[in-house]
């Protein structure tokens, strides 16, 4: 008799979900695990301000945000894809592909790129071209390219302490791998005109010399992380002698555990990083879908919300957190309130 | 009697053991003497576990609070007057901080407390929790406008941390989020006893919070959505598991269909959880449209994992129910189907609850599938108002939002991870005692 009461009770609850499924009430967003503290800290801000729910931020990194976010449009489909990068013209194809043509581009703001390594071990203070003789998978010595021979980083530069060389770096899913590819890595092959050895082995292609610069050596000096920052955490825990790539903020809350390397010279503060002075910074965007607009109660307030002065300004929380505000804000406020698409489109 | 003596003698003696048993016995005591060991290893390993979750996960559960005198400016929060709801809500959270600061002023003149802080340094000593907190009790009691009211809020996760002693002096250091004037004036307030360390219920009841305010996360709304998902659970896989068995055990031919349909319940039984999540996000997202990050969708990846566990477990208490029993009944005149409703299943609804309990148990520490169908992340936030909306809103579940807070930036939220590891423990181990009861008090042997 109980088997038939479960039975139909089952089935009356799957009756009242096929009813609920109709509508959704809340704004669904996916994307970066940088930016999701941000979007975090917002969503909950704009469900105690205002009277819609709470948004879900989900993460998982930006190219699988951004893989979700272009599957279509329909309430099953996320509103908002958050990015550490800007979303790829092969990205924006697929989305069209998929009836997703609309897309609203937020820029919120910029994020630093920090290297850093435990409290008590040695401290750095590195260029780019240090990196890249570092972890490259060849280097130039006495004008031939060989399979890079460095094993402690004094090797790399005298100025360096007698330490192996670990590297813990984002794993190539996170948009951080991308600007710490090129912004280091590449900076660092070009400063030392590396590039121009790569570019005649490779019959003067210079593509196919900025793919050589930035291909990194697989012997284990450098480990990609796939994880979270939490996870690089860890590992130099547990490894004294590791350096580990981080986002700003993510030091900021960790100084206890962690020191931080210069970079050029400069250390990377939110005051160097809006200034332009320290060199690895990243914005971060996030894209909207216009169709959904209207459609899902409280997309567009939330969208404003985030780049609201009172949240995204230089003295808000995000900006608290570690996030630079964007200099040129107001024209990005502008383009939420326009709904202005990407590619200038209606 | 001699030579009786002579012949039968025992070469070995009763009362002297020969080499043959001397080995014997020893190899026995070895045997012994490992499975101490091993025992032994296991108990250690549990005692390590266990006070390693006990003594940083306790923390979780006590928290800083600070209790504050808060004028409610009427010319900050309704600058008509008029006591106009939607014109009061107007005032946003951040409209509410220089109150804050104002009443940590106040705090501070009245204790007689010297310190050079800024108002926006002695703000920052509370959680920004606060100004969710007094925006929420404004917008319910605005007759109190206008008034002094006594709050007990929370403090800034450094401050608990300093309290806590996870943060020192020492290693505060380089930190941008508090200074040591700050550090200071806590251990005044402290010393006048309005900032006081005490039980934070709303760790167990409240909702997980953004990165800017760990003191604030709790988990009881991804306890409820760990409670539907059972609840999903529960109605699909015992009436679907209990049914697929007894038609297994009691009806079915025994022919090779059937071989073949019992090796695949036992494959499914060791299949890994996370390739249940990936067939979810296929068929129950992408391909029924389903939506993301819902209880129900949770409970639907379970169920499946859940099935093979009460299958195998209904059938070995269907098997351990004496053939006697059936030929008794049969032989009275009952159908097949009557033995096996009046007299087996009874006999065997003990067993079948355990497995059921051990199957949901299981299914409650889940973590994997739940990743590819969207529960983790920032999402426990908003608590459900009734089935439907249990079932259907995004909610995350115990497991994932522990997952969660281990990977956020934040120490503090670490703390909050090793807490949520205790509250499902204590959930585990209260399901594990029901069923071990349950067999205790019902079990019968033949």
């Amino acid at each position: 008799m109980s088997l038939v009461n479960l039975t139909t009770s089952a089935l009356a609850i799957s009756a009242v979900c096929a009813t609920a499924a109709m509508a959704r009430d809340q704004v669904q967003v996916a994307g970066s695990s940088t930016v999701l503290p941000y979007a975090s800290i917002v969503a909950e801000a704009f469900g105690e301000n205002f009277d819609f729910p709470t948004p879900v931020v989900e993460s998982g990194g930006s190219s699988a945000g951004l893989k979700r976010f272009c599957e279509g449009v329909g309430e099953n489909t996320v509103d908002i894809a958050n990015s550490s990068r800007a979303i790829k013209s092969s990205e924006v194809e697929v989305c069209a592909a998929n009836g997703v043509t609309d897309i609203i581009e937020v820029r919120i703001g910029y994020d630093g790129i920090v290297f850093a390594s435990d409290i008590n071990g040695s401290s750095f203070a590195f260029t780019p071209e240090d990196w890249y003789k570092a972890l490259s998978e060849q280097v130039v010595v006495d004008g031939a390219l060989v399979a890079n021979p460095y094993k402690t980083w004094n090797e790399v530069n005298a100025n360096f302490p007698d330490q192996p060389i670990q590297a813990y770096i984002p794993g190539t899913k996170h948009g951080t791998r991308e600007v710490f590819e090129e912004k280091v890595i590449l900076a660092g092959c070009e400063n030392t005109g590396d590039i121009e050895a790569y570019a005649a082995a490779n019959g003067g292609d210079m593509k196919a010399a900025e793919k050589a610069c930035i291909s990194l050596r697989t012997d284990g000096t450098s480990v990609d992380i796939d994880g979270d920052y939490t996870e690089t955490l860890a590992r130099i825990e547990s490894n004294k002698d590791g350096l580990g790539v981080f986002g700003l903020a993510f030091y900021e809350n960790n100084t206890d555990k962690l020191q931080v390397a210069t970079m050029g010279g400069v250390e990377p503060t939110v005051a160097s990083i809006s200034s332009g002075d320290y060199p690895v910074s990243r914005p971060l965007f996030f894209y909207v879908k216009k169709a959904h607009i209207g459609v899902i109660p409280g997309l567009k307030e939330f969208a404003e919300f985030f780049v609201a002065d009172e949240i995204a300004g230089p003295s808000g929380p995000l900006a608290e957190y570690g996030l630079v505000s964007d200099p040129e804000l107001e024209a990005v406020q502008q383009t939420v309130a326009d709904e202005a698409v990407m590619g200038g489109g209606s | 009697m001699t030579d009786m003596s002579k012949t039968t003698a025992p070469r070995n003696s009763l009362l002297k053991q020969d080499a043959r048993t001397v080995k014997r016995n020893r190899a026995e005591k070895r045997f012994k003497a490992y499975g101490i060991a091993a025992i032994s290893a296991g108990m250690l390993m549990l005692m390590i576990l266990l006070s390693t979750i006990i003594g940083r996960g306790t923390g979780a559960f006590q928290q800083t609070f600070l209790t504050l005198d808060v004028q409610l400016l009427e010319a900050k929060l309704d600058k008509n007057g008029n006591r106009d709801l939607e014109e009061i809500k107007k005032v946003s959270t951040f409209g509410y901080a220089p109150l804050m600061a104002a009443a940590m002023e106040e705090k501070v003149a009245q204790t007689g407390i010297v310190t050079d802080l800024e108002p926006k340094e002695l703000g920052d000593i509370l959680s920004k929790q606060a100004a969710a907190q007094l925006r929420d009790f404004v917008l319910e009691n605005t007759d109190l406008i206008g008034t002094s009211v006594e709050f007990r809020f929370l403090t800034n996760s450094r401050v608990d941390g300093y309290v806590k002693g996870r943060v020192t002096r020492e290693s505060i250091a380089n930190d941008k989020n508090i200074n040591v004037a700050q550090l200071d004036l806590v251990d005044a307030l402290r010393a006048d006893g309005a900032l006081e360390k005490r039980f934070n219920l709303a760790f167990i009841t409240g909702s997980d919070a953004s990165d800017a305010r760990p003191e604030a996360a709790g988990m009881g709304v991804s306890m409820i959505g760990s409670l539907f998902m059972m609840l999903v659970v529960l109605a699909l896989a015992l009436p679907i598991g209990v049914a697929a068995s007894i038609y297994l055990e009691e009806f079915a031919p025994k022919n090779w269909i059937t071989d073949i349909i019992e090796v695949n319940i036992s494959n499914l039984a060791a299949v890994p959880s996370i390739v249940f999540g990936i067939l979810g996000l296929a068929v129950f997202i992408n391909y029924m449209h389903l939506p993301n990050s819902a209880p129900l969708v949770g409970g639907l990846v379970l169920t499946l994992m859940t099935l093979p566990t009460i299958i195998i477990s209904t059938r070995a208490s269907l098997k351990s129910v004496p053939p006697s029993i059936r030929d008794a009944a049969l032989g009275v005149g009952a159908s097949k189907m009557q033995s096996v409703f009046h007299h087996v299943l009874p006999l065997a609804a003990p067993g079948i609850l355990t497995g059921t309990i051990i199957g949901l148990a299981q299914a409650l520490g889940e973590t994997a599938p739940l990743l590819l169908i969207g529960m983790v992340g920032f999402i426990a936030s908003n608590p459900p108002d009734g089935i439907a909306s249990g079932l259907m809103d995004p909610n995350s579940a115990m497991p994932a939002q522990i997952y969660e807070w281990a990977k956020r930036a934040d120490p503090a939220f670490y703390e909050r991870a090793w807490g949520g590891i205790i509250i499902l423990l204590v959930f585990l181990v209260t399901m594990n005692a029901i069923a071990v009861m349950l067999r205790r008090r019902f079990e019968r042997r033949w």
